[in-house]
């Protein structure tokens, strides 16, 4: 027992030791995620743009990950890597803002970027991504799809976040369908796969023949496959799961900005910055168009290009809430992205309501 | 309502309600034997993960789900060494086994994360399947659930019919008497502890291979400690367990549908009511059963045997 003790003591001495590098030159990037990396979904994704960063930026960088990070016991976690020589740290969970600040306070002479945040400092920047000009893209693609012009959406919570997304959705599906319902159940859960196919299972037997999802695992596809009737991927491109179903994916993609923000700190050119990058950035990616006839995927292809090109915005003036009124601020093109960031209302054309 | 629609409500709420039987009736002979074990989180997501890496390396379900069960097993194996053999705090053990296991599983499924597997084939009887309504409720379901009902009779028998089974409650009830009148003690708890983790084991496997064919960290999210407390909840009475996991089935479902056909209620209030129907029922449970704790006597009390 005592020379189990002995060799597990040395054990994690060299781990720890290994943590303070010796002096190699390079550039330490740290990243911090809120699940594991093999959720195959949200922390599934950072990780691809980490490895992306690492292959593009080879020898001059070295980067670490941890995972599954519980948001209200990180500040140590981001700790340990100011502590142990990282420059550069990610934190990729709302719920790491404060902590992040915090240890950012006690080593301002190391970047912190922190992810769908909107606390700021010297040595800290913020950045997310458009998701809702996927999921317009995925709701022109529904309204055309559907035959029984009802839409199954399973979403998690209702934050700004999922609320605009499907408010983006029936905006993009009334395009093309005006007759178009959705129908929302809310899981309350990010990740249950249990419950979310469940959930699904609910909205293909109230005549749903399309599954979109806000949540995070397959499970809602999968289940829209099984039925024989068709779906959307979350966060990663899902086919595998859904060969037959997944007319597309709105993929994250971080991998650009990690790699652009890492040469900013190898050249000394880092500030700090807000960053909210769409489909034009290449932050938000729509994987390939499948399972749907020819003018259908040059349809979602048009669009795409145009929100990419800047020539079209999910919510293009005007955008009517359920009484009809106009949202926009007088004068304004779309909505500005403070009110996106902040949506806690449904668009004309949703028969529901927000759960308060 | 039209009746295809209740026929697919009630066979959701069957499955749904399967994982919780097969893990909350193995748990129960645990505790009848006199042993807390709080590991069933973690003895259920190593066995989704087991069962599915299983299953997907040879091709046939059976395997995963052999695999699953001896998982389950290797791991109460585990707790049973601590907890029974060195009369470690069975709370602690437990805890600790949860955390294990969720670390574990994360581990062993790493290699398998975004494979998937077709889910295995539901039962079908030329003509009464095809029943209607009640057809495939009764008659069509997937192997695990006509396996969860068998497991509760037979654990209900086992409990109340037989020799082991009345050494098995004795030695729950009173672990010194038991002693005194030369049973062995921490061999039957040893057993029942084996039981509980093939059981458990099982019902993560259910999960990764039928219910959601495929494996993510964290898929069982939280099933385990419902088990247990519908243990509690059944006041460790095998048929109860069964009885209240389709309540909490259930609710969860028929909230799901109630939003999906828009029937007007706030979602939240919707989501609470499998807590809230959880709650109603223990009080009515408990306002029966005044007379006296329903708990064994010996639950969660280390067992050291003085010679």
């Amino acid at each position: 027992m005592k020379r189990l003790l002995t060799i597990a003591t040395a054990l994690t001495l060299s781990l720890a030791g290994s943590a303070f590098a010796q002096n190699t030159g390079k550039l330490k990037i740290g990243f911090v995620y809120v699940g594991p990396v093999g959720d195959f979904g949200y922390s599934y994704q950072h990780d691809q743009g980490r490895q992306a960063l690492q292959k593009a930026l080879g020898d001059k960088v070295e980067t670490t990950f941890l995972e599954n990070v519980p948001e209200n016991d990180s500040e140590r976690s981001i700790e340990q890597l100011a502590r142990t020589g990282h420059k550069l740290i990610f934190t990729t969970s709302f719920g790491f803002m404060d902590p992040t600040l915090k240890v950012a306070k006690r080593y301002p002479n190391v970047f912190f970027e922190h992810a769908t945040g909107f606390k700021r400092d010297k040595n800290v920047a913020t950045y997310s991504a458009k998701f809702h000009e996927g999921r317009y893209i995925i709701g022109q693609i529904a309204g055309k799809m559907t035959k029984t012009n009802t839409i199954g959406y399973v979403a998690s919570f209702p934050i700004p976040e999922v609320v605009s997304g499907i408010n983006a959705f029936i905006r993009g599906a009334q395009t093309v369908n005006p007759n178009i319902k959705v129908k929302i159940v809310w899981a309350n859960t990010w990740f249950d796969p249990g419950k979310e196919a469940d959930a699904a299972k609910a909205l293909l037997a109230q005549g749903a023949d399309i599954i979109s999802q806000h949540t995070d695992s397959a499970a809602p596809l999968q289940e829209a496959e099984k039925a024989g009737k068709l779906g959307f991927g979350q966060a990663s491109d899902m086919e595998r799961f859904a060969p037959k179903a997944q007319l597309t994916s709105i993929v994250d993609d971080w991998s650009t900005y990690y790699i652009s923000r890492a040469k900013l700190v190898l050249e000394n050119k880092w500030t700090s910055t807000d960053t909210w990058d769409g489909i034009g950035d290449k932050a938000v990616v729509m994987a390939p168009f499948k399972n749907m006839p020819d003018d259908v995927k040059k349809m979602a292809e048009e669009t795409t290009a145009a929100i990419a090109g800047g020539k079209l915005h999910p919510f293009k003036c005007p955008v009517l809430d359920q009484a009809g009124k106009d949202q926009c601020k007088p004068g304004a093109a779309a909505l500005e992205d403070g009110q996106i960031l902040g949506m806690n209302w449904y668009v004309k054309g949703i028969d529901d309501k927000v759960p308060q | 309502m039209n009746p295809d629609i209740i026929e697919l409500v009630l066979i959701t709420i069957v499955t749904a309600a399967t994982p919780l039987v097969i893990a909350g009736v193995g748990e129960l002979v645990v505790e009848r034997s006199g042993v807390l074990n709080l590991g069933v989180e973690g003895m259920m997501i190593v066995g989704a993960a087991i069962g599915f890496a299983a299953a997907f390396l040879t091709g046939s379900a059976l395997i995963g789900a052999l695999a699953a069960i001896a998982s389950g097993m290797l791991m109460s194996a585990l707790f049973g060494l601590l907890a029974i053999g060195l009369a470690a705090n069975q709370v602690a053990s437990g805890l600790a086994l949860t955390i294990l296991g969720l670390g574990t599983a994360g581990l062993a499924g790493a290699g398998f994360v975004g494979q998937k597997r077709d889910s295995v084939p539901h039962l079908y009887i030329p003509g009464l399947s095809d029943l209607p309504f009640v057809g495939k409720l009764i008659f069509g379901q997937d192997p695990f659930v006509y396996l969860g009902v068998a497991l509760v009779a037979g654990v209900a028998w086992f409990l109340r019919r037989t020799r082991a089974g009345l050494t098995l409650r004795a030695v729950g009830e009173n672990h010194a008497s038991a002693h005194a009148l030369g049973m062995r003690v921490r061999r039957i708890r040893f057993l029942a502890v084996l039981f509980g983790g093939a059981c458990a084991g099982l019902a993560g496997g259910y999960l990764s291979l039928v219910y959601t064919p495929f494996w993510s960290p964290g898929m069982t999210a939280g099933r385990g400690w419902i088990a247990l407390a519908l243990v509690v909840f059944a006041s460790w009475r095998p048929w109860r367990v069964y009885a209240g996991a389709l309540l909490f089935g259930g609710a969860t479902v028929l909230q799901l549908h109630a939003q999906a056909a828009s029937i007007g209620l706030p979602g939240q209030l919707l989501s609470a009511l499998p807590y809230l129907a959880t709650i109603l029922a223990l009080v009515v449970l408990s306002a029966r059963d005044r007379r006296g704790s329903i708990a064994p006597g010996s639950l969660g009390a280390p067992f050291v045997p003085d010679r």
